[in-house]
């Protein structure tokens, strides 16, 4: 067993990271801590999950929120998407392998993956709206945040969700930033009946991660293995997944999950040949003016004219 | 079209004779639907590029916070695509290129110098507004498309990830595309002197009409359409 995080106690504890130990910062340029504080991880083991979604109701019990009571589509999967409340998903997918002939149950919680190169805080326009703390969380300040929607298209794994009855920001896992902070680890990590997500330091998370595997690849998990995708620099939420070599198996999960090209051209090159091109026609503008001089109508033309009216009225 | 018009003359055009020679060149309302038009452009061009470079972020203040600017932004889109597309079908017959803009575009270094009497005579638009018309025409229907896909609030459900993330992309080239465009537009408005009265009183002078748009003077004083020329009149 993972040794479990003790309860906290009942005295105020102060946070032990903030606003000093922004890594990343939307939309700003930012002066980086000194030291980087040691980098968190949670780690999500999909062999050991029994879909029983005490996490999912921990999440919501945790952020105060409420889910829509909706219909039965004949899945386990529900709500059938993430939503501005549930900002964790299990999604049931039933697999048939075809080497064992036996049907598997691939449960996967999804949820932000907190990557260390986050595509939705390169997406986001509005300074500070969504930051990166130096132990890898990433968090979205709502005080801040617009509602425009560009940290959909910036995520590779589809995960923040706008919200529709609260007020049109953008909402997703925070990695239970405020438990982090004093101590605590996420909310759904405490209520895993299993163990089947366990929090702590990135390199310890890794570490049992390699035991877990081990223990799959002796019972016949030839391929079992670790998800820390390295085209998002890697994530601060990990996977241990029975079938390492084909994550899409797990509800779609992507195979090398990295930002966008098109959002690397917006976020890019756009920006600057955009900026560039504007100035340039201004300033052509203005130098075509002082060349040429403005272009008057003469005494001339104004006689011209009116010897044209003079002889069309006739 | 109407029959009774020279070509290149729309509703409204007319000349009164006098000391200068007074020529109408736009009515109340094709002057109240440019200028609806053109507000809502630069307040799209604000709004948007506020949203487009964190240094230009000071610019949501204008719109009362960015929350603020990312609502009104679309919807200004809307009304701005809708008042386009009543300029548009007030002056697209007058866009089209004809023998005499193939020879006017021939001759840029005069175009640029302002020697007109070396151009041959134009009718109401020369090439180079005729340009204006087309490109802003195809990039306004761009902006407006990607515009849609890119609307969170209401489209967002509607289309999958990669396509907002081309939309938003297409959007953001398209802006600057219309942004410099407009400039050269307003520009060669100020540039060429007397050009602003046509937007704020709809008249021009005739000298102004004589030197910039010969072809379309004559058609309005003699009722008659000519053929385009393409060499100037000697
Ligand atoms: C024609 C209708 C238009 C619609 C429906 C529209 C819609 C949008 C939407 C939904 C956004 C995302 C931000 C937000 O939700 O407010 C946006 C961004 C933007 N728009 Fe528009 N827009 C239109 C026209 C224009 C025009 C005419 C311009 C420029 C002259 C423009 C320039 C921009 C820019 C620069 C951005 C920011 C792009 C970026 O972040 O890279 N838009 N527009
Ligand atoms: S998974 Fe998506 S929302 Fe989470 S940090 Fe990565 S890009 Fe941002």
């Amino acid at each position: 067993m993972f040794p479990p995080i003790p309860n906290p106690s009942t005295e105020p504890v102060a946070p032990t990271f903030g606003e000093a130990d922004l890594w990343r910062r939307s939309a700003s340029t930012i002066e980086r801590p000194a030291e980087r504080q040691t980098e968190v991880a949670k780690l999500i083991d999909v062999s050991k999950c029994i879909g029983c979604k005490a996490c999912q109701a921990a999440c919501l019990e945790w952020n105060e929120l409420t889910e829509e009571i909706g219909s039965n589509v004949g899945v386990m999967t529900n709500p059938p998407d993430l939503t501005e409340n549930s900002y964790t998903l299990m999604r049931f997918t039933e697999w048939e392998n075809p080497e064992s002939g036996n049907l598997e149950w691939l449960i996967r919680k999804d949820g932000c993956m907190h990557c260390e190169d986050p595509g939705c805080l390169k997406a986001c326009p509005a300074p500070g709206a969504i930051v990166q703390y130096s132990n890898g969380i990433v968090d979205f300040v709502h005080e801040n945040c617009i509602g425009c929607g560009y940290c959909v298209k910036g995520c590779p794994f589809n995960i923040p969700r706008l919200s529709n009855v609260r007020d049109r920001k953008a909402y997703k896992c925070t990695l239970c930033v405020d438990r982090v902070a004093v101590g605590q680890g996420p909310a759904c990590a405490k209520a895993c009946p299993t163990q089947a997500i366990v929090f702590g330091t990135k390199d310890e998370m890794k570490e049992w991660a390699a035991g877990r595997i081990e223990d799959l690849k002796a019972r016949g998990f030839a391929n079992a293995g670790l998800y820390d995708p390295p085209g998002v620099g890697g994530t601060h939420v990990m996977y241990v997944l029975q079938h390492a070599d084909r994550p899409e198996l797990y509800a779609g999960l992507p195979r090398d999950p990295r930002i966008s090209p098109v959002v690397e051209a917006w976020k890019g090159v756009t920006k600057y040949a955009g900026l560039t091109a504007i100035g340039a026609f201004a300033a052509i503008g203005f130098l075509h003016h002082l060349v040429t001089g403005a272009n008057r109508v003469s005494e001339h033309d104004e006689e011209a004219a009116r010897r044209l009216t003079e002889r069309g009225e006739k | 079209m109407s029959a009774d018009r020279p070509r290149d003359v729309a509703r409204g055009d007319a000349v009164h004779p006098g000391n200068p020679v007074i020529v109408d060149r736009y009515t109340v309302p094709a002057r109240m639907n440019h200028w609806l038009t053109a507000i809502c452009l630069v307040l799209l061009a604000l709004s948007g590029l506020a949203l487009f470079h964190p240094s230009l972020f000071f610019l949501t203040g204008l719109f009362g916070g960015g929350q603020m600017t990312r609502f009104l932004h679309p919807w200004i889109g809307v009304v701005m695509f809708v008042s386009f597309a009543g300029l548009f079908l007030r002056f697209w017959r007058l866009n089209f290129f004809d023998r005499g803009d193939s020879a006017w575009l021939g001759k840029p270094g005069e175009v640029l110098a302002g020697k007109e009497e070396k151009l041959p005579e134009v009718g109401k638009y020369n090439a180079g507004q005729k340009l204006y018309f087309w490109l802003m025409s195809i990039t306004i229907l761009v902006l407006f498309l990607s515009g849609i896909v890119t609307w969170q609030q209401y489209f967002g459900d509607r289309f999958t990830v990669d396509q907002k993330r081309a939309a938003v992309l297409v959007h953001a080239l398209a802006a600057i595309v219309a942004i410099c465009l407009w400039i050269v537009h307003v520009y060669a408005a100020i540039w060429v002197r007397g050009t602003i009265n046509a937007m704020t009183r709809g008249k021009v002078t005739g000298g102004w009409a004589w030197r910039h748009h010969r072809r379309w003077l004559r058609e309005v004083v003699t009722g008659k359409t000519l053929p385009p020329t393409t060499a100037p009149e000697k």
